[in-house]
Formats: C-alpha cells, structure tokens, sequence
C-alpha cells in the first residue's frame, strides 16, 4: 500500500475519519469494560454523570481541565515548530516551586500585586527549565525529547528533596509538603460560592494569548515556519535555533502557569503528587485538538471530563479507573491516523 | 569502604551485570528500530507491559521461560501497533512512540487491577535462579560477576551476539541497516521497506518487553507501578551512547550500571551520608543526559531515523 494525496477533500473526508476514531475509542472502552465484567452501557453512562452530570461534577471537571489547559498549550506550542517538550512535568513543578518560595511569605504584598508577581516569576521558571534541553538542541544537537523527558524524573527527585529538607512545613505532621501559601498568594474564586479558582480564567486568556501569537505575530509565522520545514525556513532567512529556544521559553512558560494555578488556586502548597502526569496528559490534549490553542480548552474539557468521570465511575462499579488513560491514549493514536486520513487516501498497489 | 575498594569486589560486579540486564534488552530492542529507521518512544510502556506479563503468566502456572515468551509476544503486539502507525502510516514517531507508551502503561495497570482486586501488596513468584557456571565461575572476580547470575542474564549476553551476528554477518542484517540508511535504494532492489521496518519494529518491541520482564522475574519476583522509572528513555540515550553498535551499546549499559551500582554503595558510606538520598536517585538520569552531550558530535545517527517512506513519492 502507498499514500495519495487528496487535493481536496471532501467534507465527508474531512469529518469521517474523526468521527470513526472517537467511536472506536468508545467501542474499545466498551469491550474493556464488558472484559471486567460491567455494563459497558452503564460505564459509559456512569462517566458522563460523572462528568457533567451534576453541578459538583461540572465544577470538578473545569478545576481538573485547568492544569491540563496550560500543558495542553505548552505542548501545542512546541510541537508546532517540532519542537518536542515532553518536560512539562517539571516545568510544572518548577512553577509550583516558585509559587511555593515566593508565596510563603517572602513578599510580604497585597494580593493584586503578589499574584501577578508570581504568575511571572513562574513563567519564568518554567521557561529557564526548558532553556537546558533547548540550547542542548540547538549548540550540541541532542534530541529534546530524551533530554526532556529525563529532566522530569531529575526535577522531581530535585523538588522531593527540598520538601524534605529546606522546604519541609514544620506544621505538616512529617509529609513532605510546603508550608501553605499565604492568603494573599491564593487565586480567588471566579464565582463567589462555586469552587472554581481564577486559575480557569488565566488558562483561557492563556489559550486566547497563543492564539494571537500563532495567528498575528512574526513569531507565530516563524514558529510554523520552522514546524513544517525547518531548511526551508532556513533559506528564507530564518533564524531557526533562534526561534525554537522562544518556542521553548513560551512552551516552558505556559507549562508552569499549570504549576501555579494548582498551587495558588487548587492546593495550597507544594506536594510531590500535585501532578498525576498533567505534563504527559498535555500532550493528548494538543494533539486532539490538532494543535489548535483554542482547540486545546476544548480537549482539555474533554480530557479532563473522561478522568473526572472514570473516578467517579471506577468508585460505583469494579471497572478500574484506568479505563480513562486507555481511552485517552487509543483516542490520541487513532486521532493522529485519522488526520492523516483526512487528507490522504490508502491506494494499493 | 574506600571507593577504589569497592571497584575491586566481585559483588559490586555482580551488581553491576545484574543492573545492566534489563537496559541491554531493551537498548538492544531499541537499536534494531532505530537501525531500521524508527525511533520507537514506546520502549518505556512496553517494558512495563512486559515486566507485568511475564510476571503474571509465571503466576498463573506458566513456567519461567513460557513467562518470558508470553512477555516478548506481548511486547511485540505493542510494536505491531507502532508499527503500523509509523511505517505504512508514516505518522510521527514522536506523538506514536508516546502514545503506545501510555497505551501499554495503561493497559498494564487495567489489567492488573482486574488480574488483583484486592491485594494490597503484589504476589511473589519463584523467580529465575542464579546459575553457576562450571569452571567459569570459578575465575576470580570475573566468576562471581559474570557467571554466577541468572540464566535470563546470559540470554541477554546471547541476545547481543545473535543479533550482531545477524545485523552485520547476514542478508537481512544487511537490509535492516539499508532501509534505515536509504530506504529508496532498498525499494529499487524489489524488497519490501515497508516488511523489513515493521518487521524490526516488532522484534525490537520484543527484546524491549523482556528487558522489563527481567525486572519482575529475575531481579525482584514481583510486580510494582512504576517499576520501569524511566528505564526505557535511559536506554534510548544508551542507544546514542553505542552509536547504535550491539557491542558498544552492550559496554554502554554495563558502565552504566557499574555508575548506579556504584552509587548505591557510596550512598552507604560515610562519605554519601552527607548528601541527600535523592542526588543519588538522579545520578542515572544526569549520566545519560551527559552521554548524549558527550557523544553528538561523533554519532552515526542512522540517515533515514525518523524519515517515512512513502513508495511512489520522490
């Protein structure tokens, strides 16, 4: 078999193929479910009341998409210029880290001032991390996403070792967790009476910034430039290495920004399992919002939907809750071959 | 101890080979892909697959080498699943790599939460023994550290040779190394790219799956989460550092696990206690981020790694 391009697809090639992935995610999680011997009807039910079914559901599935918003457009920025940041775990706990020095009481301001301060001293943390594997890249050429994705388990050992030494809360009963920030480090809430934090409000002005980045900038042109053929853009004059370490900066950035949010709108202090892989669920979210930043609020509210509601399912029956992770990650395969498909056709020869 | 003792003892050889076991399956595994022109991400999920499949199938009755065949076909599924996506498909290595890697991860934690509802703690098995070789493992120093492990170690040591053997002495070595040079000049002499690639994606995936059963069936007899730790992205910087040489890859892992062997033992010295345990825990991840540094300038990367081919297009 070899590939044809499709000059131009029709509206059914363009839809079909999405719509077929998605449903045989859907049917998979229902033989799975069937295999542990559940309803598979009444899982898939049991995930979306779980979800979205009540205001308490609702509410956690907005708090859960926030992180996953941030990484998702960390992800989605970087891979647009095939620039591979699988870190966004440590740039997330960089930017926890940062919130967790700066929001104990060191700056000792009021909340309008205090919170903007950390939002950047977060930014940029996150983009300082991701400096390391970037400039490797670009001065020594070693593959970002092994550098990347080492940096994770280095940077979590790093944060685990100062949650039990200099940074341990004398108050937190022996865990190895922060002192909790003070009140004027914590994101309000959007609604007052509703737990939902500010943090949801940053992740989409966050979307809607990288929107016009991609969209109104040189440096969004530039980026896509570099993503889709990094000599050409050479040969147009491009500074490439220049443009992959921005990319990385803003990547590294925006990934921290969920680090932040968890700890000044969610948590309250640094813990080792603030993140449960909200990096590595990032990059499912870019991808099934084709790399899209508004795409990405969108994924994410999906994303974080399916994990909200396979907890609370998981909790009503025997079925184990990482149906979700499978379905996330059979979605994100069959996600990418379907875009494929959308654009060209299987010809046999 | 002094450090320089340690080096001179046949435990910490013993070790060294024993830590080593694993990451020379899987940086194996890994080289046959990346030599045949695809950078397989999945490595890390596929060894979490395979530690748990082995390890189950030992459990439910299965004999240990039946376990370590269940754990191979198990992992060569995973790479049949890359495969398809990356080789006929052309997708990107990276977003599929990534993707089998949570696929198999999760697919593994499901399984095991359906395979044990209630334990709080993973059953043993009766894992593989150590083997004293005859007369071998009477040679001092070297007899301890080489010949006395278990036989799941030497079949890695016969794995590298065989496969050497067959990537640089043989027809299909030959063209396993050509698709990931030039695929098209592959193409012109009749052969499938297309067959040869999936075909060492799938045999790759293979040796990963037994680097993670070694795991839970030789060096521990039981099954945890998180019991690869990263293992698998180590090994592809280990593939980097052999510059996708059977043999270098082979000197690559067991210097590697003489560092984390060694570090293990300084942690326990008077020296170690003055820094936190977990400056010891990163030392592998650093070292492997040092290889890559060390080695970019000098390594052969395959020509076409990462590069789909696509019959017809030119």
């Amino acid at each position: 078999m070899r590939l044809e391009p499709v000059p131009n697809p029709t509206i059914v090639r363009r839809v079909l193929p999405l719509v077929l992935a998605l449903g045989t995610t859907v049917v998979i999680a229902s033989l799975l479910a069937a295999v542990a011997g559940a309803n598979p009807f009444s899982v898939l039910g049991l995930i979306i009341k779980g979800a979205i079914g009540s205001k308490f559901a609702l509410l956690e599935t907005l708090n859960r998409a926030t992180p996953l918003i941030f990484t998702g457009l960390a992800a989605a920025v970087a891979f647009r210029a095939k620039f591979w940041n699988i870190g966004a775990e440590a740039q997330l706990y960089a930017g926890a880290l940062m919130t967790a020095l700066l929001g104990t009481g060191l700056l000792p301001l009021p909340s309008l001032a205090l919170l903007p301060v950390l939002a950047l001293a977060t930014i940029l943390a996150g983009a300082v991390i991701l400096l390391v594997p970037a400039l490797l890249k670009t001065r020594f050429g070693v593959d970002e996403v092994v550098t990347t994705l080492l940096f994770n388990f280095i940077f979590l050992l790093f944060i685990s070792m100062l949650l039990e030494g200099p940074l341990k809360d004398p108050m937190g009963m022996g865990w190895p967790k922060s002192a909790r920030v003070i009140p004027e480090a914590r994101l309000p809430r959007m609604v007052e009476g509703l737990r939902l934090h500010w943090g949801f409000g940053l992740a989409i002005l966050s979307a809607g910034a990288v929107w016009v980045i991609q969209t109104r900038s040189t440096l969004g042109y530039e980026m896509r430039a570099v993503g889709l053929n990094r000599e050409a853009a050479a040969f147009a004059g491009i500074p490439v290495n220049t443009v992959l370490v921005k990319t990385a900066l803003l990547s590294g950035g925006l990934a921290a920004l969920a680090g932040f949010s968890e700890v000044a709108g969610l948590k309250g202090s640094l813990t080792l399992d603030l993140s449960p892989g909200f990096g590595y669920t990032g990059i499912i979210v870019a991808m099934l919002a084709l790399l899209n930043p508004i795409g990405v609020i969108v994924a994410a509210l999906f994303v974080a939907g399916v994990f909200v509601g396979a907890d609370s399912m998981s909790r009503a029956s025997d079925v184990p809750t990482y149906l979700a992770d499978i379905m996330l990650a059979t979605a994100l395969l069959l996600v990418v071959l379907a875009i494929l498909l959308t654009r060209f056709r299987v010809v046999r020869d | 101890m002094d450090i320089l003792e340690i080096l001179f003892t046949a435990s910490f050889w013993a070790a060294a080979i024993r830590i080593a076991t694993p990451l020379i399956f899987a940086t194996l595994g890994e080289l046959i892909c990346e030599r045949a022109g695809v950078l397989n991400l999945g490595i890390e999920g596929i060894m979490v697959a395979g530690a748990f499949a082995g390890w189950m199938a030992v459990y439910s009755g299965t004999g240990l080498w039946a376990g370590v065949c269940v754990a191979m076909l198990v992992g060569m599924l995973f790479g049949l699943v890359h495969s398809i996506l990356t080789v006929p498909f052309g997708l990107s290595q990276h977003v599929v790599g990534l993707g089998v890697t949570l696929l198999a991860t999760s697919s593994t934690y499901y399984a095991y939460r359906l395979a044990l509802p209630e334990v709080t703690s993973p059953p043993k098995i009766i894992a593989f023994q150590p083997y004293e070789i005859p007369a071998l493992s009477d040679i001092p120093l070297l007899g301890p550290a080489l010949f006395s492990q278990t036989p799941f170690t030497y079949l890695a040591f016969v794995s590298v040779a065989v496969v050497a053997v067959v990537l640089y002495r043989t027809p299909l070595g030959l063209a396993v190394r050509a698709v990931g040079e030039s695929p098209a000049a592959v193409a012109a002499q009749g052969l499938s790219v297309t067959a040869i690639r999936m075909g060492a994606v799938i045999v790759g995936s293979g040796f990963m799956a037994m680097g993670g059963a070694f795991l839970t069936m030789s060096a521990f007899d039981s099954f945890f989460f998180e019991m690869v730790n990263g293992r698998g992205w180590i090994c592809i910087a280990l593939v980097v550092f052999g510059s996708w040489r059977p043999g270098k890859a082979l000197l690559g892992a067991i210097l590697f696990a003489a560092f984390d062997a060694l570090q293990i033992r300084v942690q326990q010295t008077s020296f170690g206690a003055v820094f936190p345990y977990q400056v010891f825990l990163m030392m592998p991840y650093v070292l492997s981020i040092l290889a890559l540094v060390a080695m970019s300038r000098r390594a052969q990367v395959p020509a076409a790694l990462m590069v789909p081919f696509n019959k017809g297009e030119r």
